[in-house]
């Protein structure tokens, strides 16, 4: 197949899977249009360590925004949640949260930056020596002063905004869980603070196309409901062009294209090209 | 011979960040016991783990150090007539040394091995990092709790190790040597007795024995914890962490009770 044959596939491709849910994509491109203000930024960050990681890395996401990080494995996705995160500090640049540069930040204050924002981790990271009760508890515990009436009755909302039944989840243990199943756990934990930033490493890595689908439209049912701007690194093309309202393209270090879903298929940029080709 | 300086440098360097990194986790994690939030659940759930559930293998190494004791000097006391001095030994050895040093070895097989299990699986399942995303100090969570419970529990095992192992030394004199109960717990409350004390009415037996497992408790926790929320490498790193941990503070223990013996014996007075 000649490249621009390849290409037109390669949109035709794409185009029908932002068609596959019309309200999704509407209210994708909804977000797309009203940027608010910038809640994420990172501005000509570079990171490395024995080997440079990150190299002058810039992008914005604006309040309710959905960003998704994609790229190669290794290019360093990951490190620019736990950038975002402070849980790495750049060697260069800066990284600022609500218009807070949280680089200089010490340890006990960068705890209280994180307070602002939920992760959901590849593996869902939940704590196993507890239950679901107790892990989505968690947070809500550490940080509030809720009584025990108020914290059960936040877990039980957490739960069914990710579609779980609290009755029956409440009490197992996430070794009990499928797959599926311990990722909305993990977002119901992110979640159960009521944060302003929603950071997802991998959500949809490891499931089956259903759930992969049920995690997709939750992440977006998060922004659509609450107004949550989220980062979400991800493989999964389909995903991402499905809930995210921007997408950054990671390669040997820099951000080669960031835009707008519509703007990345239209591009003939080879790579990007070569890039979306592989999925 | 410059590469090979190079490397020598660097393998001193790591080794020095090591140490300092060991003492930094120790000062934080003692550090954290007096700062807000107050993790006294999981003390309390630590106290279980460290203490109650080591009771078992503490009683029978005790019991039976104890026993042997008895037995092995019954053999030599009995060339010379002296018998009688059974419980002298048993006491002496098991107080001050025995029961502080196999107490310590034993949890740090036990416990220290299951710390660094812990905390290494939760490591490489990121549940450390997510604790740490969630707002929580890991240290103040997980390290500070483990160290209070060991700094707690292990002085509380090494005098239940010591009275168990004094007891074997009992069950040994009165059936095999045939020496009276009455006369062997006189010469146990002799031993302590010609050793002195501090403050008049505190043995200084009681300090050395005391004082050497407060310590091994601390040794054996913060090694446990360095090692495990140092893990990398998935399952076999945290094979590895949990392997290092029990040679580690094995090996600190023996060292560690050598100085302080060395140190308390020129600080009490003994014999006063």
């Amino acid at each position: 197949m000649a490249p621009e044959q390849r290409s037109a596939a390669v949109r035709k491709a794409i185009r029908s899977e932002l068609a596959v849910d019309a309200h999704d994509e509407a209210h994708a491109a909804d977000a797309r249009e009203g940027e608010g203000k910038p809640i994420v930024e990172l501005q000509h960050v570079s990171l490395a360590f024995d080997v440079p990681v990150l190299d002058d890395v810039s992008f914005v996401a604006h309040e309710g925004d959905t960003v998704a990080i994609v790229g190669e494995s290794g290019t360093g996705k990951s490190t620019i949640l736990k950038l975002i995160l402070r849980l790495l500090v750049p060697d260069k640049g800066r990284v600022l949260v609500d218009g807070e540069d949280i680089t200089p930040l010490s340890f006990e204050e960068a705890l209280t930056v994180r307070q602002r924002m939920g992760m959901v981790f590849q593996g869902a990271a939940l704590f196993d020596s507890m239950t679901v009760f107790e892990n989505v508890a968690y947070p809500v515990r550490e940080h509030t002063d809720l009584g025990e009436e108020e914290i059960e009755q936040r877990v039980r909302e957490k739960l069914e905004f990710v579609d779980l039944d609290p009755d029956r989840v409440m009490e197992q243990f996430p070794a009990e869980l499928s797959g599926g199943m311990r990722k909305r756990v993990g977002v119901a934990r992110g979640m159960a603070n009521n944060p302003q930033i929603m950071l997802y490493d991998e959500p949809t890595s490891g499931l089956d196309p259903l759930t992969t689908a049920t995690i997709t439209r939750l992440i977006m049912k998060l922004q659509r409901e609450l107004g949550v701007t989220s980062i979400v690194v991800s493989h999964d093309i389909r995903s991402v062009f499905r809930m995210a309202s921007h997408v950054a393209l990671l390669n040997e270090h820099h951000i080669t294209f960031f835009g707008t879903p519509e703007e990345m298929t239209a591009s003939d940029d080879p790579y990007l090209q070569d890039f979306l080709g592989g999925f | 011979m410059p590469a090979l300086l190079r490397r020598i440098n660097e393998a001193a360097k790591t080794k020095v960040l090591t140490v300092q990194e060991y003492f930094v986790l120790a000062g934080k994690s003692l550090r954290f016991i007096a700062a807000r939030p107050f993790y006294a659940q999981d003390v309390v759930q630590q106290m279980d783990e460290i203490g109650v559930k080591s009771l078992g293998i503490v009683l029978l190494t005790g019991l039976f150090t104890g026993m042997v004791l008895a037995l092995q000097s019954s053999v030599q006391l009995k060339t010379f007539g002296a018998t009688l001095y059974i419980g002298n030994l048993v006491s002496a050895s098991m107080i001050r040394e025995l029961g502080p040093v196999l107490a310590g070895l034993m949890v740090a097989g036990r416990v220290g091995s299951g710390i660094a299990a812990q905390l290494g699986s939760m490591r490489v399942t990121e549940q450390i990092d997510a604790l740490n995303t969630l707002g929580t100090d890991p240290i103040k969570k997980l390290v500070t709790p483990r160290v209070v419970a060991a700094l707690i529990m292990v002085p509380v095992l090494t005098i239940i190790n010591d009275f168990i192992g004094i007891v074997g030394g009992n069950i040994i004199a009165s059936l095999v040597v045939g020496l009276p109960s009455a006369q062997y717990w006189r010469t146990v409350w002799v031993q302590i007795a010609s050793d002195g004390f501090t403050l008049r009415y505190v043995p200084n037996d009681f300090i050395q024995g005391l004082s050497k497992p407060f310590v091994f408790g601390g040794i054996i926790a913060i090694t446990a914890c360095y090692f495990g929320l140092g893990t990398t490498g998935g399952t076999e790193g945290v094979g590895q962490s949990t392997t290092r941990t029990v040679v580690t503070s094995s090996i600190l223990i023996l060292i560690v009770d050598y100085f302080i013996t060395q140190i308390l014996l020129s600080l009490l007075t003994y014999g006063a």
